[in-house]
């Protein structure tokens, strides 16, 4: 039963490299002397610390508690003692608050939760509870806790799960390595998430290039009503916006969520996760992240703790073989440079990437020609070069009336501009300025 | 015959216009709207810079706002004493003297002395923190990219060597850098303080001394140095002037600055501090 | 967690070499010299044919117009301490395309004239690359048919392959009389006018080419034409005697010139697909117009100047709505 999905406007076909680690199957990262997890790791009010210095711990034991409804808690990656708890270099460059966990060596669980075999029997809110409990975040970029995700307004009335397997992004295959090694889990995670929505069946979305997980997903899909639905190639199908529409055909209107076309859409890590927290009771303590790139030896997809430092990651990718201009977290599209080794693996860290000096761009932003190429390449259908204009200009209000608060910052419009202009940067730019303005006008 | 023509032209014209000239006469007469002479006056009295510091839309909104009386002359902070006082006179009105303030850019980070990341990209602070975080090692600091300058309608601030550099005797205290700055480094203090802590970081020393050679490291040097005095305050893991009880400019020489983050605004301005390190 | 901890063998990036950005991190690869020199790729084969036909006078012309559009614009840059820009190539396009649009014939101070009026009055007084309103090798061209109306509207007789350099004048297809022209003739380039406008063929090339490395939109080249051919059918259907057919119409004078590569010209047409239509159908309209029922022999060039000056306003009426879009409800403050 596969519909043809719909084809969104716009979009680019950059050159995927995926070749590098699409075809390494996951390791599990040796056991580090020393974890530092970053305090604050999702979207909406940070946890509050439980631990302090010197305290002994358990792996997944809980270090800190949700802060709120918004929040998610956040557990031990291993057992020893809670060292120091400081500021770390965060992923956007701001030294961020960090707890220390120096490792005994043993590895050894604290109390798990109870696993729930029975989930098909078990209250959806039950399992929405362990969801929180386990501290899940949407694990492809945005860390936005997934119980909230969860918890619709009454009324919604939700119809579609959407599984969100198409990373677009080049170079990732966390993803991609995971729905072919665990399909069942991933399955398994779509059908828990399915019943806590109160749905029967779910939808998982997946990029044509990746075939052999299409297959290993379609043997078990069935028996739990899941659907594997391919999709072309394009970036940024894995965009959510995007997603939804090739698949459902519905359009989230602009400053709306997915609910508000009755979908929910989740990741494919998240939904292992969710999976491993329900039926073995495993909190949310490590991910499966890509370390890739041109400058890398032995490119991979390794299963990190969370707290795990970039620089022990790129050790167990044998290092660089010359050094490169960037070093990414997440993808080239939308990934976030970073200018220190010290930041550490998080719930939403599905790449570490290296890019080469020979592929990144060091650009200077010459004029506009008005080509209009950004306008072709743009999925939200704005004028990428004009609101830029607005922008260089300071003009923020007419940046506003461009609709500039639309863009879902995918990066196409820079990638194909060939005047090399700062387009995304615009846009962050003037939807900081617009936010603050709000804020300031309430 | 040619002539003629011309003449009669000439006339014409001639006609027309003085017609025309007392139509509008008469109109201008019959139509005109009052305005009050006063605003127009004291707008002529105001420094017409239009910057924008009294939190008017500029000089003429202000002397009429001044002329309502919904404001005083003293909020205008370019005006110097004499024009507050010439204006006051002309309306006939008794003002208190506001106490004449200049900006301050917290900060002594320039390239030379702090941690910096290659970065590529808008030449601008409030675009550049948005992509991590300015590119600066220091989270506090100046980005160095102007933003400040730009809004500064008189022309006071200097980028040198990536930092912004406040010039008091150019500065009029009109606070635009203030909202400009998107690390909120900059604090209009009184004119007549001279002693300021050019660091903002509440991180600890040791931290701080990482990314920057002329970061305060709360040694307390200067504390002590004032003796008796309340010159200084201490704030965490930062000193800050005490501007209720500014200290003389000699005891940034008595303090001894081990970093020298104290500093004296007219010798900083004229670069007169390298950054010193121990 | 020190930064630099690292093990004996292995190799970890310098966190001070790193550079950080705004995401994207990879880019397409596309740049300003590659989209122009594209376009001047694309106007060789009408160049080619245009120094087939008029011989040495018309490559004369072509160089001298190419070489004094880059000469103002150094000149300009260097006056006004600004980096060289003649790489970009847009100077490049700028003269061919004005060496194209004067006959073989002319006299070469007059091209010199018309380098001074594109580069200087034309883009580089609005700001340079990217900020003129109009299309500088047409503003140029107009410029010079208003000041030189004999000069410009005296044609060269075509000389296929015999390489002279000195010429014979003729007329252009549009101001003879209907059915005189050879369609044989105008296809292959056998016939007046500007140098580099006669060769259909040679223009087609060249717009093949530039549509297939995507450098200009289908919608102005494809409205444009088909306005013309449209608007002159009806009016040779209503008059044959009066009026020229529209095959005429469409192979001659400027019209495939200028439909292909000044109409396009991105920075003086609009950006979005919808108002790229509009646009080469407001073209189309204006061309007819001035043909059928004009002074001018010729309308292409004044109709892009026109609709050149309507671009922002096409830019803003073809607004798209973004994915999404909700329309803000009445009485509600955003």
């Amino acid at each position: 039963m596969s519909e043809k999905p719909r084809k969104f406007k716009g979009g680019v076909h950059p050159n995927d490299s995926k070749a590098l680690s699409a075809s390494k199957a996951i390791q599990d990262a040796p056991l580090l002397d020393a974890y530092t997890v970053i305090m604050h790791q999702n979207i909406g009010a940070p946890p509050e610390l439980l631990v302090k210095k010197g305290d002994a711990v358990k792996k997944g034991q809980l270090l800190a508690k949700a802060g709120g409804f918004v929040s998610v808690p956040l557990h031990s990656p291993t057992s020893g003692t809670v060292g120091a708890i400081d500021k770390c270099p965060g992923p956007t460059g701001i030294a961020v608050p960090a707890i220390t966990i120096n490792s005994d060596g043993e590895d050894e669980w604290g109390s798990l939760f109870e696993p729930i075999s029975d989930w098909k029997n078990t209250a959806p809110a039950d399992l929405k509870q362990r969801v929180w409990d386990a501290g899940i975040v949407g694990m492809g970029g945005a860390g936005f806790p997934s119980h909230v995700k969860l918890s619709p307004p009454e009324g919604k009335g939700i119809d579609t799960l959407i599984l969100n397997g198409a990373e677009c992004e080049p170079y990732l295959t966390a993803d991609h390595r995971l729905m072919v090694e665990q399909p069942k889990d991933v399955v398994l995670g779509a059908a828990i998430i399915a019943r806590i929505l109160g749905l029967d069946s779910a939808v998982i979305g997946i990029e044509e290039n990746k075939p052999d997980a299409i297959a290993e997903l379609q043997k078990v899909a069935g028996e739990y009503n899941v659907r594997v639905q391919p999709l072309p190639v394009n970036y940024p199908q894995g965009a959510e916006k995007q997603l939804i529409y090739a698949i459902t055909g519905r359009e989230v209107p602009v400053g709306k969520l997915p609910m508000d076309v009755k979908c929910v859409v989740q990741n494919i890590a998240s939904a292992v996760a969710v999976f491993e927290a329900v039926v073995k009771g495993i909190p949310s303590i490590e991910r499966v992240t890509t370390v890739t790139g041109k400058p890398i030896v032995h490119p991979g997809n390794w299963r990190f703790r969370i707290g795990t430092p970039i620089s022990k990651a790129l050790e167990l990718a044998g290092g660089i073989n010359e050094q490169p201009a960037k070093l990414l977290l997440g993808g080239p599209m939308m990934g976030i440079a970073q200018s220190s080794l010290g930041v550490t693996v998080m719930k939403n860290t599905s790449g570490i990437l290296l890019i080469a000096r020979d592929e990144v761009s060091l650009y200077t932003s010459e004029p506009c020609i008005r080509c209009g190429r950004c306008v072709d390449a743009c999925p939200m259908d704005i004028l990428p070069a004009t609101i830029s204009q607005a922008v260089e200009n300071k003009r923020f209000d007419w940046a506003e009336e461009l609709n500039v608060m639309a863009c879902i910052e995918c990066g196409s419009c820079s990638y194909v501009c060939p005047s090399h202009r700062p387009l995304n940067q615009h846009f962050k730019w003037a939807k900081v300025e617009i936010q603050s303005k709000l804020r300031r006008r309430n | 015959m040619d002539l003629k023509i011309i003449l009669i032209s000439i006339a014409a014209t001639g006609i027309i216009g003085v017609l025309l000239g007392l139509v509008i006469g008469y109109v201008a007469k019959v139509f005109a709207v009052d305005v009050d002479e006063r605003i127009e006056k004291v707008a002529e009295l105001l420094p017409g810079a239009n910057c924008g510091g009294c939190g008017f839309a500029g000089c003429a909104a202000f002397a009429k706002a001044v002329v309502a009386e919904d404001a005083a002359p003293s909020q205008c902070p370019v005006c110097s004493e004499d024009d507050v006082r010439n204006i006051a006179e002309y309306l006939g009105i008794v003002v208190e003297q506001g106490e004449k303030k200049v900006a301050v850019v917290r900060c002594s980070g320039d390239c030379a002395n702090t941690v910096r990341t290659l970065y590529n990209g808008i030449r601008d602070c409030r675009s550049a923190v948005v992509v991590a975080g300015g590119a600066k090692g220091c989270d506090y600091g100046c980005l160095g990219f102007g933003s400040c300058a730009n809004a500064c309608p008189f022309g006071a601030i200097e980028i040198r060597d990536g930092l912004a550099v406040v010039h008091p005797e150019l500065c009029v205290g009109c606070g635009n850098c203030v909202s400009a700055c998107p690390k909120n480094l900059i604090e209009l203090v009184p004119a007549s303080a001279e002693v300021h802590v050019y660091c903002n970081s509440p991180e600890k020393g040791v931290a701080k001394r990482k990314v920057c050679k002329t970061a305060c490291i709360a040694c307390r040097k200067c504390v002590k140095a004032s003796g008796e005095e309340d010159h200084m305050l201490v704030d965490g893991f930062l000193v800050k002037t005490n501007y209720d009880n500014p200290p003389p400019a000699d005891l940034v020489e008595a303090s001894a600055c081990p970093t020298s983050a104290l500093r004296v605004a007219s010798k900083h301005a004229a670069n007169e501090y390298q950054g010193v390190s121990k | 967690m020190s930064e630099q901890e690292t093990s004996q063998s292995i190799r970890l990036p310098d966190p001070a070499k790193l550079v950080v950005s705004n995401s994207p991190h990879i880019r397409s690869g596309q740049t300003i010299h590659k989209v122009m020199f594209g376009v001047v790729a694309a106007l060789l084969p009408a160049c080619a044919a245009g120094i087939w036909f008029f011989g040495l006078a018309a490559l004369n012309v072509l160089l001298l117009c190419t070489v004094s559009c880059v000469g103002f614009e150094e000149l300009w840059n260097k006056a006004m301490k600004r980096p060289s820009t003649w790489k970009d190539g847009s100077a490049i396009i700028t003269g061919l395309l004005l060496g194209m649009n004067l006959n073989a014939g002319i006299p070469w101070w007059v091209c010199i004239i018309g380098a001074f009026l594109a580069i200087i009055l034309a883009k580089q007084l609005f700001g340079g690359l990217g900020y003129n309103p109009f299309n500088p090798a047409l503003v140029a061209r107009v410029g010079l048919l208003i000041g030189f109306p004999a000069l410009m509207t005296t044609w060269n007789e075509p000389q296929g392959g015999k390489m002279m350099v000195d010429a014979v004048t003729t007329a252009t297809p549009l101001s003879m009389a209907p059915g005189a022209a050879q369609v044989t003739d105008m296809l292959v380039g056998n016939t007046g006018g500007c140098l580099g406008e006669t060769s259909a063929i040679a223009l087609l090339i060249g717009g093949g080419i530039l549509l297939a490395l995507k450098l200009i939109k289908w919608e102005v080249p494809a409205a444009f034409i088909a306005t013309v051919a449209v608007f002159t059918g009806i009016a040779h259907a209503a008059n044959p005697h009066e009026y020229a057919s529209p095959i005429v119409h469409v192979l001659s004078g400027g019209l495939l010139l200028g439909a292909f590569f000044m109409a396009t010209d991105m920075v003086t047409s609009p950006m979005t697909r919808k108002g790229a239509l509009i646009f080469g159908l407001g073209c189309g309209l204006i061309t007819s117009l001035i043909r059928l029922w004009g002074n001018y022999p010729e309308g292409v060039s004044f109709s892009i100047l026109l609709m050149n000056a309507l671009t922002p306003l096409i830019d803003r009426m073809s607004m798209p709505k973004p994915f999404g879009y909700v329309a803000p409800e009445k009485g509600k403050v955003a």
